[in-house]
C-alpha cells in the first residue's frame, strides 16, 4: 500500500520539481488575494447591492431602487454628518497641514538642535491608539476640571464648553485632530524637505535671494507632490473620525459632533438598517475619491500655469 | 541697494555664529527652539497627566485644586481594574491578536513580495496594480457585507475573526517587495542549483536577508493591531472575548464616575506600543514615511 502511493506521488512530486517557478510565484501571492477576494471584493459588490434594498439586519430585503440614496439628502442627520465630517477635513488640510510644515520647517532648520527628540516627543501620539486619545481628550476638555479650562482660568477666561457647546465641538476636535497627527504630517514634510538639494539654496543665496524667496521659489514649488500626498492623507484620514467623538460626546451635542464614520456605524450596527448603511458607505467613497480626484486635478492645474 | 545691504548683512550674522558660538545659541536658534520646545511641552503634558491622573484617587483627579503630580500616589485603581474587570484577559487578547495578526502578517507579505519581487509570470503587473488600488477602498463600505459574513462563519467572539481579515496588507506587501527587489538574482540562483525548492529559497535565503523590512512591518502591524477599534467593536460581544481598546472604551461609558480605574486602563493600553515605538523609531518613521517618499 505504501508502496502503491509512493509510486503514485512520484511522478507528481517531479511533476511539481519541474514546474514549480512558474507556479509558486502565484501561490505566494494567493493569500493576499484569496483574502481580499472574501473579505475586500464580495463585501464591495454586495455592499453595492444592498445600497439598493431596504430591510434590517438578516431580515428579507424588499428593493427599494435609489431610495436610500434619495433619502439620504433629506436625512437632517446625514446633512449634519457630511457637513461636520467636511469641516473637520476642512480643518486638518488648512490648519493642521501647514501647522506640520512650519514645524517640519523648523525641525529641519540648522539653527535647531536635538532634532531626534523633536520628531519623537511629536510623533508619539500617532502611535497611541484612538481610544486612549479620546481618555486623554476627557481630561483636558472637561469643562470644570479640564486641563484647558484650569489654564485659561489663570487669565480670567475658561468654562467654555468644548464638548458641550455646539458651535465649539467640532473645532475641540480640530485641536484632537491637530494634537493626533502633527507628527505623521511633520515627518512627511520633512521626507520632503530633505529630498531638496542644498545646491539649490546654496545658488539662490549667492544671487541675493532672501531667506523668504528661498522658500517660496525653491521650498513650495518643489514640495509639490508631497503636498498632494500630504492632502489626500488630510482628507482621507478625516473620514475615519469615529472613535473619539463616539467616546467623547456620543455625536452630540445635537448631532454637532456626528461624523459620517459614526453615523455609519449607527445606521448599521446599532439600528441593523444595513440598505441604508450601505448607502451611506458608497456616499462616503464617492466623495473620497471625487476629493482625491479634485485635489490631483488642482494641483496639476497649478503647475501648467505656472510654467 | 538697503535689502542687498540687510541680505549681507545675514550671511556674515550667519558665518560669525559659525565661527563662534553653535548655531542653535544664535538669538534666532534659541527662539526656534524655545517655540519647539513648547510645542513639545503641549504634547506631552495631556499624556502626562492622564499617565499620573491613573495613580490618584478619584476625588483628586477631577478635583479641587488642581494637581498635577499625584499627591497621594495608589496603585488603588490599577488593582481595582485587575479585580473589578477582566482586565488580565483583554490584556491578554490584544497580545495573541497583536502578535499572531503581526506573525501571519510578515509571514505572507515577506512571501507575496518576494512572489512580486523576483519572478516573471502572467498578469504580475495587473495584479500588483490591482493590489495597490485596493489600498484607495475605504474600510467603512466594507464593514456591513464583512459583518454578515463572520456571522456567516459563525466568528464571533472569536479570535480569527480578530485576526485574519487583515492577516496580510497591500500595504506589508508593498514594502516588502521593496526590500525583497535589491537582493542579488545570483543568490537565488545559487540557491536552486543547490537544490533549494522555491518555497525553500524564501525561507533559507530570502527571510533572513530581509530583516531590515521585516522589522518595519512586524512594527507597523504590531501597533495597528494593538490599536484598532473599529473592527473589535463589530465583531466581539462578549466582555472575555473584548481586546484592550474595548474594554477600556467600556469603562468609558456606565463606569465614568470612576475616572482612576479609566485612566490606568488607558495608560497601560497605551504603554506597549509607546514603548515599542521609543525603542523602533527608525522603522516607523521608515515605514509611515515610505508612502510620501514613492511620489
Amino acid at each position: 500500500m505504501a508502496v502503491a502511493a509512493s509510486a503514485r506521488t512520484n511522478p507528481l512530486r517531479e511533476w511539481w520539481w519541474r514546474h514549480q517557478r512558474s507556479i509558486s510565484p502565484y501561490i505566494f501571492i494567493a493569500p493576499f488575494f484569496v483574502l481580499f477576494a472574501i473579505f475586500g471584493l464580495y463585501p464591495i459588490v454586495y455592499s453595492f447591492v444592498l445600497s439598493f434594498y431596504k430591510g434590517f439586519g438578516y431580515g428579507p430585503k424588499t428593493f427599494f431602487g435609489l431610495g436610500n440614496y434619495i433619502h439620504l439628502g433629506a436625512d437632517p442627520r446625514y446633512v449634519h454628518a457630511v457637513f461636520n465630517t467636511t469641516y473637520y477635513a476642512a480643518g486638518s488640510v488648512f490648519i493642521l497641514s501647514p501647522l506640520a510644515l512650519l514645524v517640519a520647517l523648523a525641525v529641519n532648520s540648522q539653527f535647531v538642535r536635538w532634532k531626534a527628540f523633536y520628531r519623537a516627543s511629536l510623533f508619539f501620539p500617532v502611535v497611541t491608539s484612538s481610544v486612549v486619545i479620546a481618555v486623554i481628550f476627557t481630561l483636558v476638555f472637561d469643562q470644570q476640571f479640564g486641563l484647558i479650562n484650569t489654564f485659561l482660568s489663570k487669565f480670567g477666561a475658561g468654562g467654555i464648553g468644548w464638548l458641550t457647546d455646539a458651535k465649539i465641538v467640532m473645532p475641540s476636535f480640530i485641536m484632537l485632530g491637530i494634537w493626533n497627527w502633527l507628527g505623521i504630517n511633520m515627518l512627511y514634510w520633512l521626507a520632503g524637505l530633505t529630498g531638496i538639494s542644498h545646491d539649490l539654496y546654496e545658488a539662490a543665496y549667492t544671487d541675493g535671494a532672501s531667506r523668504w524667496q528661498a522658500f517660496w521659489y525653491i521650498t513650495v514649488p518643489l514640495l509639490r507632490p508631497i503636498t498632494l500626498f500630504v492632502v489626500i492623507q488630510a482628507i482621507i484620514g478625516s473620514y475615519n473620525l469615529f472613535a473619539e467623538p463616539l467616546l467623547l460626546t456620543g455625536g452630540g451635542p445635537s448631532d454637532a459632533s456626528l461624523t459620517i464614520s459614526l453615523y455609519l456605524y449607527e445606521q448599521g450596527f446599532e439600528n441593523f438598517n444595513v440598505g441604508y448603511a450601505s448607502a451611506i458607505a458608497y456616499t462616503m467613497a464617492a466623495f473620497l475619491l471625487v476629493l482625491s480626484i479634485l485635489n490631483i486635478v488642482l494641483f496639476r492645474g497649478y503647475r501648467t500655469s505656472e510654467y | 541697494m538697503d535689502t542687498q545691504v540687510s541680505v549681507d548683512q545675514v550671511t556674515k550674522a550667519g558665518e560669525r555664529a559659525r565661527t563662534q558660538l553653535p548655531r542653535w545659541l544664535a538669538p534666532g536658534g534659541i527662539l526656534l527652539n524655545l517655540a519647539l520646545l513648547v510645542l513639545v511641552a503641549i504634547t506631552a503634558i495631556p499624556y502626562l497627566y492622564m499617565a499620573f491622573g491613573a495613580f490618584k484617587p478619584n476625588d483628586e483627579i477631577f478635583g479641587v485644586p488642581f494637581t498635577f503630580w499625584p499627591t497621594q500616589p495608589t496603585l488603588k485603581n490599577i488593582s481595582d481594574l485587575v479585580s473589578q474587570f477582566e482586565f488580565g484577559r483583554w490584556f491578554l487578547n490584544s497580545v495573541i491578536v497583536a502578535v499572531g495578526g503581526t506573525i501571519l502578517q510578515v509571514l505572507l507579505s515577506s512571501l507575496a513580495g518576494f512572489g512580486f519581487a523576483k519572478y516573471e509570470f502572467r498578469l504580475r503587473n495587473v495584479l500588483f496594480t490591482i493590489m495597490l488600488a485596493t489600498l484607495l477602498i475605504p474600510f467603512q463600505v466594507l464593514l456591513v457585507p464583512q459583518f454578515q459574513i463572520i456571522k456567516a462563519f459563525a466568528w464571533f467572539n472569536t479570535y480569527q475573526a480578530l485576526i485574519v481579515p487583515g492577516a496580510v496588507s497591500a500595504f506589508s506587501i508593498f514594502l516588502m517587495r521593496q526590500y525583497t527587489i535589491g537582493l542579488p538574482n545570483e543568490l537565488l540562483d545559487a540557491g536552486r542549483i543547490d537544490g533549494a525548492s522555491e518555497f525553500g529559497l524564501w525561507w533559507r535565503v530570502v527571510l533572513p536577508l530581509v530583516r531590515p523590512g521585516i522589522a518595519v512591518v512586524a512594527i507597523l502591524s504590531f501597533t495597528s493591531n494593538w490599536n484598532s477599534f473599529f473592527w473589535p467593536l463589530i465583531v466581539t460581544t462578549r466582555t472575555d472575548m473584548f481586546v484592550l481598546n474595548l474594554g477600556v472604551a467600556s469603562l468609558v461609558g456606565p463606569y465614568d464616575y470612576q475616572y482612576g480605574m479609566l485612566l490606568s486602563g488607558a495608560l497601560l493600553a497605551s504603554l506597549p506600543v509607546i514603548i515599542v515605538f521609543f525603542i523602533f523609531q527608525r522603522q516607523f518613521i521608515e515605514g509611515l514615511t515610505a508612502g510620501a517618499v514613492r511620489q
